[in-house]
């Protein structure tokens, strides 16, 4: 823990350094200022915001589009890299479907995941799922803008929240 | 009213059915309104006859008392009897002002050609008496124009913290008197709670009155809890929860606070309902990421696989003699309405219309099936016989959901949720024939109505 902390206290002061120079904290991943360059790679921010814990689906889909292979195939790296104790993936839809169907299709997104992760070698037995359905959306308006960004699953590795 | 009106009533009720009481007109004229069309309806009609059915004129002189403190309880249940009836759009209360005759005793003879000058149709007279705690409401129902009683007078007693069910009784045989429907007033309604914004929702298990008074909240805002369902004896509620982490069914003993999991189910269970003679349950369980329809028998826990295959089948609910399940299911490819048996094996579908169908729900009447359906970015609640044909739909919003049937099979209460990051759910009802949208205002949002069978 104190650990994380330490590295916590760096990464905040990061960014608030970076702040003065970029136009924002997220402003452009692999540019020069990339406020993650001297965080921890065995970080779990890191494992969030560059590894990448989110994976989109088109609507009513658990099918994992070729962009978020990457995504996972990093994924399955590092937590392997990083001797994971356990993972949950949390899987979404979108508001626009009734609640029963989007919790089984949210449960349908995560598991895509999760045998995608095992696929890739992650022990099985470290990796659970979850769905929520259309119960926490990300985004809240009520357009194609929100829905793209609802319509997902979060990895969620042991210690760090969504 | 105006003299057109009247003539309108006259002739629908000046026919030989005279010698008959007022009931069986009613009937006719029921029927003659709410007729269902016999063809299929084209679709995504919404089929709204908003002010085709004038409201019957209702004479509701005060309740006759013979001391202060009756008085004030007699007053408090008129107002709920009067509130129930105006809520479903079919009365209207004369104001009492226009009353030419007092009503002085119950039994006294009624001067049948005062009540009709002011062109009442009904005429509602009763007596309360409060002693020792006890009220005791005695009423009659007289027919104006028939001149003769709708049926014989009543009698409750109930102890004085009961005012509202025994105004629901009242409403309840006043209604039913008059329609030939069945009772729907003393009931309650399990539903969810939600306050905060659209991300950080929390939700809070519920049931209130049907008219939606007191309110009784059955979990805190901890974990997310979802689509409440009523035992048949209305005492217990089947509810999800994500007390654990995971979405999980509980069972909630409303008489003695017990809460059953159920820990011989695996993965995630959700889509809880009772069978109809409460003996079972039947919900989805998720594992391995596909959904599919169980049964758990809650004397023997035996469960029963009644789907296995890699499509999502779920939101089941029994047939009221319970032979039959209709559920949904993307077998097909997208979200159908099936039946199959209650013993599982073959589905069949019965949704043939564009868009998505989901949340069927079997009428305590046994005819007809409600829905929800998704179409080109609208929700809509819809009904349709059994066997899927005559399919009408009720309601149109960006988020219409859940419906729930009234014990007597006329009317619906769903959760219509707006759009936007302001978007918030509240409960709405509406009649079978598509007439009588109404929200029942909360202090907090609400969603996934669950109505209680008639009270004991």
């Amino acid at each position: 823990m104190n650990y994380q902390n330490i590295i916590m206290s760096v990464f905040v002061l990061l960014l608030v350094t970076n702040c003065s120079e970029t136009n924002g904290i997220f402003g452009k991943t692999g540019s020069g200022s990339d406020p993650f360059a001297n965080i921890s790679q065995s970080s779990l921010e890191y494992f969030s915001n560059e590894v990448g814990d989110t994976v989109l689906f088109k609507v009513n889909q658990s099918v994992i589009e070729p962009d978020y292979r990457e995504v996972l195939n990093s994924q399955a790296k590092w937590i392997k890299e990083n001797s994971v104790g356990s993972v949950t993936i949390e899987g979404h839809a979108d508001e626009q479907g009734t609640r029963e169907y989007n919790l089984a299709l949210g449960a349908r997104r995560a598991t895509a995941v999760r045998n995608y992760l095992v696929s890739k070698g992650v022990s099985e037995s470290n990796l659970s799922v979850v769905t929520y359905g259309k119960e926490r959306p990300l985004r809240i308006c009520s357009d194609e803008s929100c829905w793209s960004k609802n319509r997902r699953t979060i990895t969620i590795i042991d210690g760090s929240s969504s | 009213m105006d003299i057109n009106h009247k003539k309108k009533y006259n002739k629908r009720f000046s026919t030989p059915l005279r010698v008959y009481n007022w009931v069986v007109l009613l009937l006719v004229f029921f029927q003659y309104t709410f007729v269902f069309s016999q063809e299929n309806v084209p679709e995504l009609d919404i089929d709204v006859t908003d002010g085709v059915v004038e409201p019957i004129p209702v004479a509701f002189p005060n309740f006759i008392t013979k001391d202060f403190s009756s008085s004030i309880i007699a007053n408090e249940i008129s107002k709920v009897v009067k509130n129930d009836l105006l809520n479903t759009a079919l009365f209207r209360i004369i104001p009492e002002g226009s009353y030419i005759s007092d009503i002085s005793s119950i039994d006294s003879p009624v001067r049948f050609t005062d009540w009709r000058a002011i062109n009442s149709d009904l005429l509602v007279v009763g007596d309360v008496t409060v002693l020792n705690e006890t009220i005791t409401i005695k009423f009659r129902l007289w027919d104006v124009v028939g001149q003769n009683e709708i049926f014989k007078g009543v009698q409750f007693k109930g102890p004085s913290n009961s005012i509202r069910r025994i105004a629901h009784k009242v409403s309840d045989l006043i209604y039913s008197g008059v329609t030939g429907e069945g009772k729907y007033f003393d009931t309650r309604i399990a539903f969810i709670s939600e306050r905060g914004p659209k991300n950080k929702r929390t939700k809070r298990l519920a049931i209130m009155d049907q008219d939606g008074s007191n309110l009784i909240f059955l979990t805190d805002s901890k974990s997310i809890v979802l689509a409440p369902r009523f035992s048949p004896d209305s005492k217990k509620i089947l509810y999800t929860s994500y007390e654990t982490g995971k979405p999980r069914v509980y069972l909630m003993n409303l008489m003695n606070g017990n809460l059953r999991s159920f820990p011989e189910l695996p993965g995630m269970t959700f889509a809880p309902r009772f069978s109809p003679d409460g003996k079972k349950i039947i919900l989805s369980i998720t594992e391995n990421g596909n959904t599919d329809i169980y049964t758990l028998n809650l004397e023997n826990n035996l469960k029963k696989r009644l789907t296995k295959n890699v499509a999502i089948d779920t939101a089941p609910s029994f047939s009221p003699d319970g032979k039959f399940v209709v559920f949904e299911s993307d077998r097909g490819g997208n979200q159908q309405i099936y039946v199959m048996s209650s013993k599982g094996g073959d589905a069949k579908r019965i949704s043939f219309g564009k868009g998505r169908y989901g949340t069927p729900v079997w009428s305590p009447r046994g005819d007809m099936i409600a829905f929800t359906k998704m179409y080109k970015g609208n929700f809509h609640i819809g009904v349709m016989r059994k066997d899927g044909s005559q399919e009408r739909l009720l309601t149109k919003a960006f988020i219409d959901e859940g419906p729930t049937w009234a014990p007597n099979g006329r009317i619906l209460m769903f959760f219509r949720e707006t759009s936007g990051v302001n978007g918030a759910p509240s409960l709405h009802t509406i009649e079978v024939t598509g007439r009588n949208l109404r929200k029942i205002e909360l202090s907090s949002f609400a969603s996934d109505p669950s109505w209680s069978p008639l009270l004991k």
